[in-house]
């Protein structure tokens, strides 16, 4: 492989990791807050980006108020899910509760269906799409788009963990939820807090890539598994972690495709989650396993 | 200022506590001792709101606070320093403390100058806590994090302070130590219901006291009364014997 085509690999496997990393973000928000694996965090990017398109091309807004508004209406969408499905179910098993997100994630995609209909569809790239070349490679502005986001995003998230008594509560209560309810914490506000802001995440995710990948009722399974698997590969209880796995995850997809073939790339992805599985269940960053009781 | 009567607590079909009925005045330093499984920590879970109660009333200041969720209760003004410190062992030293604060973070119009004032106070009670700041609280010796349970328990200025043995696996020159800061906070105005399994370390302080046994109160005098007890002599002081042997 030339340097150029290395270059090319790289470039898009860092975009498409970007996404996952959003993706992945989320499953550790959730994860952090209750314990659950959220099967239904790829229904919220498909949302996100469905909900943009129809703002952008039915309502005819311009994509910089239509985005904002897709995102909020996708953050409510998983209060509205933590509220109806989830604390109801608060002392049941967790397996229980997992499988409440598979059946939310039925729902949402099939409800995307009936109003979006099968077909594909998509966006414009928010500011033209001329490549931008790059010592021999080339890189679009969305997928520029797609990076700074993230990375603007995860800078953000750490800096609210690190600043405001809300983002320390909510470390609080993913470390030991009844001191931090001790601390006058409202535990159960923090839990919806938490699905606010990864449904919000996923949503961030749909609409920047919708653009370069277009989006449909049915994209959400995938594209969860894959942040999932980024969010295993670096940890599921650690942001950071969950971010470097979903980036390092696109990353080694897109080179498999150069490499061996574009039919397996998915194939890799979820090799390795089946690898991080035997090997290092914590995660590249996690802890070293530990269940809490 | 603290009145409890009737009180029952039951973990699915056990009953861990059997009609108790306690009071504290304001500015007391009330114990309250009694054996592994005596119901102790659930007393005090059950006043903080941690646990529910079946039946019986409590009452804080006059209102009732039986039914409240444990985060409205820290509001009113009581906040527990939990068994076993509870701290958020990734958390640096100072975010616990801030966490102590939240309420008053929270609170529209809340003064966060008083906060880092308070946060001085702290500091000037336990000085190694300021050499730790930045420290995860995890990594503090044993005595450090229960200073640093106190403090992050001050943070929320709270009128009475509920403390779940705060001896527990401390060497006894620091258990002297706290007990001494405990001391000093009544004379600033604090009330204290403290529970201990050390009853003698306990009684010395206390004003008075409740000997919890199988859920009930079996005993309740001052505590100088019950250091000289029979039947409280019988049951502590041998055990105080062989552990100063040791």
């Amino acid at each position: 492989m030339h340097f150029d085509q290395f270059l090319q690999y790289l470039i898009s496997g860092i975009t498409s990791g970007s996404i996952y990393a959003l993706i992945a973000l989320g499953f550790t928000l959730i994860h952090n807050s209750t314990k659950l694996i959220n099967f239904a965090q790829g229904e919220f990017v498909m949302l996100g980006g469905l909900i943009a398109i129809s703002l952008y091309s039915a309502a005819g807004l311009p994509l910089i108020i239509a985005i904002p508004i897709s995102i909020i209406l996708v953050a409510i969408v998983g209060i509205v899910f933590e509220r109806l499905a989830i604390r109801p179910l608060r002392n049941s098993s967790n397996i229980t509760l997992i499988i409440v997100t598979v059946g939310v994630s039925i729902l949402l995609k099939n409800v995307a269906m009936i109003l979006w209909g099968r077909d594909p569809q998509s966006l414009p790239a928010f500011t033209g799409d001329k490549p931008i070349a790059l010592f021999g490679a080339t890189i679009t502005p969305q997928a520029l788009w797609v990076i700074a986001v993230t990375v603007i995003t995860v800078v953000l998230l750490q800096v609210f963990y690190k600043r405001s008594i809300v983002g320390k509560a909510m470390k609080a209560s993913a470390i030991n939820p009844p001191a931090a309810n001790l601390m006058g914490i409202n535990t159960s506000n923090i839990v919806m807090l938490s699905f606010a802001m990864s449904a919000g995440f996923g949503a961030m995710a749909g609409v920047l890539i919708t653009p370069i990948s277009m989006t449909g009722y049915s994209v959400g399974g995938f594209l969860g598994l894959k942040g999932f698997a980024g969010a295993v590969l670096g940890g599921l209880d650690n942001p950071v972690g969950a971010v470097l796995g979903g980036v390092v995850l696109g990353i080694i997809e897109s080179l498999s495709i150069g490499i061996i073939d574009s039919g397996y790339k998915d194939a890799v992805a979820f090799f390795i989650l089946l690898l991080v599985l035997f090997i290092r269940p914590s995660g590249i960053l996690g802890d070293k396993v530990r269940e809490k009781v | 200022m603290l009145n409890v009567s009737g009180l029952n607590v039951a973990y699915g079909h056990v009953q861990v506590l059997r009609g108790i009925s306690i009071y504290v005045n304001e500015g007391e330093i009330v114990t309250v001792i009694g054996s592994n499984g005596s119901g102790k920590s659930t007393l005090l879970k059950a006043i903080s709101g941690i646990v529910r109660a079946n039946a019986g009333e409590i009452k804080f200041n006059g209102r009732h606070i039986e039914r409240n969720p444990a985060e409205k209760i820290v509001s009113h003004g009581i906040s527990q320093v939990p068994e076993g410190r509870q701290l958020f062992g990734e958390l640096t030293v100072l975010e616990n403390l801030q966490l102590g604060a939240y309420l008053r973070y929270r609170k529209r119009g809340g003064s966060k100058a008083e906060i880092v004032r308070d946060l001085e106070f702290v500091y000037t009670m336990f000085p190694v806590l300021k050499d730790r700041v930045g420290q995860p609280a995890g990594t503090l010796s044993g005595g450090e994090q229960q200073m640093l349970a106190i403090g992050r328990s001050l943070m929320s200025r709270p009128k009475m302070l509920l403390l779940d043995e705060p001896s527990m696996g401390l060497a006894p020159i620091i258990i002297q130590n706290i007990f001494e800061t405990l001391k000093d906070l009544r004379e600033k105005g604090l009330t204290l219901l403290l529970v201990e399994q050390d009853a003698f370390v306990a009684l010395e302080l206390a004003d008075r006291g409740y000997v919890l046994q199988n859920g009930s109160v079996v005993l309740h005098d001052t505590g100088s009364n019950l250091l000289n007890n029979e039947e409280v002599r019988n049951i502590y002081f041998g055990q105080r014997k062989t552990r100063g042997s040791q």
